[in-house]
């Protein structure tokens, strides 16, 4: 979307190619099936973000239907509690559904109207995709049909019910390791089979052209209003931004309007599961190699003769072996780091913030935050921390109070 | 001149179309695989296409999905299977072999290294599920050079002005997806067949070979008249399932596949 930061020449920011492509990451290695629909995609959505009355729409159900800008929170509690950095909180929980993941749908749906298309097919993880595409189709009279591993649809039951009640069909899936990326393999099976009406609303940075860049346009609403928050409260940009990644949307957004802004040092949090070196974990960057899925080429978790490896998070968000393929391009870059936080120290920052903060995080950015906790003590008081709080947690305390040996 | 080719010219000077079986490679294990691979040409395969088990198949359906992953269970790896092939190749060197699978397996093997050693095993053409001509510079000139073609695959869905992009170059045959959606599911009309081949013959002289959705002999021997070649996949992997104990091989597995096999060869040779 027009962003309110104009690239500049040799910018990080204009990103992808014309092939689709973050350096040699991302593309559109999908089935001759698809091939049609993803280049129909591509031409729609670029026609729609030049279209200054498709951004009108977007702010108009982006302000008064999910609710933003969402604020900017000065954590004071919690930056005293680590006693260094001002740590600075992106409440993008605060938003309609309680996640990032409205902000890209949102969009998405408007794309699929425009195109004509009625009937919406999304994979979803933890849920919170499923919730925010159940959601908007609610919104718009649309039919909805929503793939889930069936290993999440029993950890995530809540969210399962949520789907239902507002009107979509969840499929549970048992191919596989039934988690997120099977329940991509069988949306894409959807799609292929019912292209004539189906918009394959795709919930993360990662999937074929124009998937990555598109997602992350409709995300990059929360780095922007982070730059104008931060600008109107400390009149400075942040030191350090910090997100958690699964596919990565939520850390695309914030990142990539400050992506230019040399100053402004970037963590990507994968989750390390059990230990990075565990063989429990999710870390696609940090344990991955270059590989192809789902569409793109990006860092995937695989064994040595290139079949997917499944993956392992106490966070069901996160429980993905790939990574949105423009973070695996600014990891090659080295323009943005890449590190593991563990399930148990994810836990540890989620009774944190819950006690400090009175506000309870999504184990997603419990990731994030156990990173801030690692860092801030080491930083000076006048240094600024923003940690994306991507969001709310009141779908994970079955999931803690099991992992806090508590019985609901 | 390549197998691919010769194989279809024979066929065309004996007026009848090509049956295509499909085998997942390690589906259930090794042997059994290699058994019916071995058998399939007497019991009437013209060409033969090897699955290549991968862990996230999405282009393909239960049955497939299925057979992939019992073939990675019982050790199945790229060079495993082309070890098959060179098996195969000991008593059989006319009879066409095509590898279908994705791309990452041979990503990870290697590309160059993979088509050299692809063709030196005895194997004559690739399909590659999840590789558009758009990406194919991967692997097109290792290819090329090796002698093996890249079957390019047609969809209903593919619009008239993308034909000659991927026709224009192919080699070996078209591979034409005869519904738009995954392996083992729907069958196309008659009607719908029709209609699509010429769309095909108007641009390219290669010979067509229809695949997914064919199950019966009458449905094949159609696919392998109105084109030039019919491919059945699922509907052997079913029966081959049925004779499962355990997930293991029995007795019937072979036999059962190939008797399978032969009913619809006579079908099609029959037209």
């Amino acid at each position: 979307m027009s962003s309110e930061v104009p690239p500049r020449l040799n910018s990080l920011r204009n990103g992808p190619d014309q092939r689709g492509r973050f350096g040699s990451f991302g593309g559109q290695f999908v089935a001759e099936t698809l091939m049609p629909l993803v280049q129909d995609l591509a031409e729609a959505y670029q026609a729609a973000k030049a279209d200054p009355e498709f951004r009108r729409e977007l702010d108009y159900y982006f302000r008064d239907y999910v609710g933003r800008p969402s604020p900017l929170w000065h954590a004071k509690r919690l930056s005293e509690e680590l006693g260094g950095a001002k740590i600075y909180l992106k409440r993008e929980e605060l938003n309609h559904t309680g996640s990032h993941k409205l902000n890209n749908v949102m969009g998405q749906i408007l794309l699929a109207r425009r195109m004509g298309k009625t009937r919406i097919v999304a994979e979803t993880g933890a849920g919170q995709h499923g919730v925010a595409t159940a959601t908007v189709c609610a919104l718009f009279g649309m039919k909805c049909t929503i793939y889930m591993g069936a290993v999440d649809v029993e950890r995530q039951k809540p969210n399962v019910f949520r789907m239902h009640l507002l009107g979509a069909e969840v499929h549970p899936v048992t191919a596989g390791s039934g988690t997120l990326k099977d329940a991509m393999n069988e949306a894409m099976r959807d799609w292929v089979a019912n292209v004539h009406d189906t918009y394959f609303l795709v919930g993360t940075v990662a999937g074929p052209h124009p998937y990555p860049e598109m997602v992350r346009d409709f995300q990059s609403i929360i780095g922007i209003e982070t730059r104008e928050q931060m600008m109107a409260v400390e009149n400075r940009l942040p030191d350090v931004l910090v997100a958690a990644i699964g596919g990565g949307s939520n850390a695309m957004g914030l990142f990539h309007p400050f992506l230019d802004d040399e100053s402004v040092r970037m963590i990507g949090v994968e989750a390390a599961g059990h230990g990075l070196d565990s063989g429990f974990t999710a870390a696609s960057i940090s344990r991955g190699r270059s590989g192809v899925l789902h569409g793109n080429r990006t860092y995937l978790l695989q064994d040595e003769f290139g079949q997917i490896a499944e993956a392992h998070s106490i966070s069901a968000g996160l429980d993905y072996p790939g990574i949105g393929p423009e973070h695996s391009w600014l990891n090659d870059i080295g323009r943005v780091e890449y590190v593991g936080v563990t399930d148990k120290e994810a836990l540890d920052a989620f009774q944190l913030l819950t006690r400090t903060e009175g506000i309870i995080p999504a184990l997603e950015c419990a990731h994030g935050l156990a990173h801030v906790m690692k860092i801030a003590p080491d930083m000076a008081a006048d240094q600024i921390i923003v940690l994306n709080l991507s969001g709310r947690g009141d779908k994970d305390i079955f999931t803690v109070a099991e992992h806090l040996g508590v019985s609901l | 001149m390549s197998r691919i080719k010769a194989r279809f010219e024979a066929l065309k000077a004996q007026s009848r179309g090509a049956l295509i079986p499909y085998l997942q490679a390690f589906d259930p294990d090794l042997g059994t695989s290699l058994a019916l691979l071995k058998g399939m040409p007497a019991a009437g395969a013209d060409l033969i296409e090897i699955g290549v088990p991968f862990s996230d198949p999405s282009a393909d359906g239960p049955t497939i999905q299925q057979a992939a992953l019992r073939g990675l269970k019982a050790g199945a790896t790229l060079a495993g299977v082309l070890e098959m092939v060179r098996a195969f190749r000991e008593d059989d060197n006319e009879t066409p072999i095509i590898l279908m699978g994705y791309l990452n397996p041979i990503d990870s093997y290697g590309p160059a290294r993979f088509c050299t050693d692809a063709a030196e095993a005895g194997v004559d053409g690739l399909i590659i599920v999840d590789l558009p001509k758009e990406e194919s510079d991967l692997l097109a000139e290792d290819a090329k050079r090796c002698g093996l073609d890249i079957i390019q695959l047609v969809a209903p869905n593919t619009p008239d002005a993308r034909l000659p992009l991927l026709l224009d170059d192919a080699s070996g045959f078209i591979y034409y997806v005869s519904i738009t959606g995954i392996t083992g599911t729907r069958t196309a009309s008659a009607d719908e067949l029709a209609a699509a081949l010429p769309r095909l013959r108007a641009v390219s002289p290669l010979p067509v070979a229809i695949g997914f959705g064919i199950r019966t002999p009458e449905q094949a021997a159609q696919a392998a008249s109105v084109g030039d070649a019919a491919v059945v996949a699922s509907a052997l992997i079913a029966t081959l399932a049925t004779t499962l104990e355990d997930g293991k091989a029995t007795a019937t597995t072979v036999p059962k596949v190939l008797g399978q096999l032969a009913e619809i060869a006579h079908a099609v040779r029959a037209r």
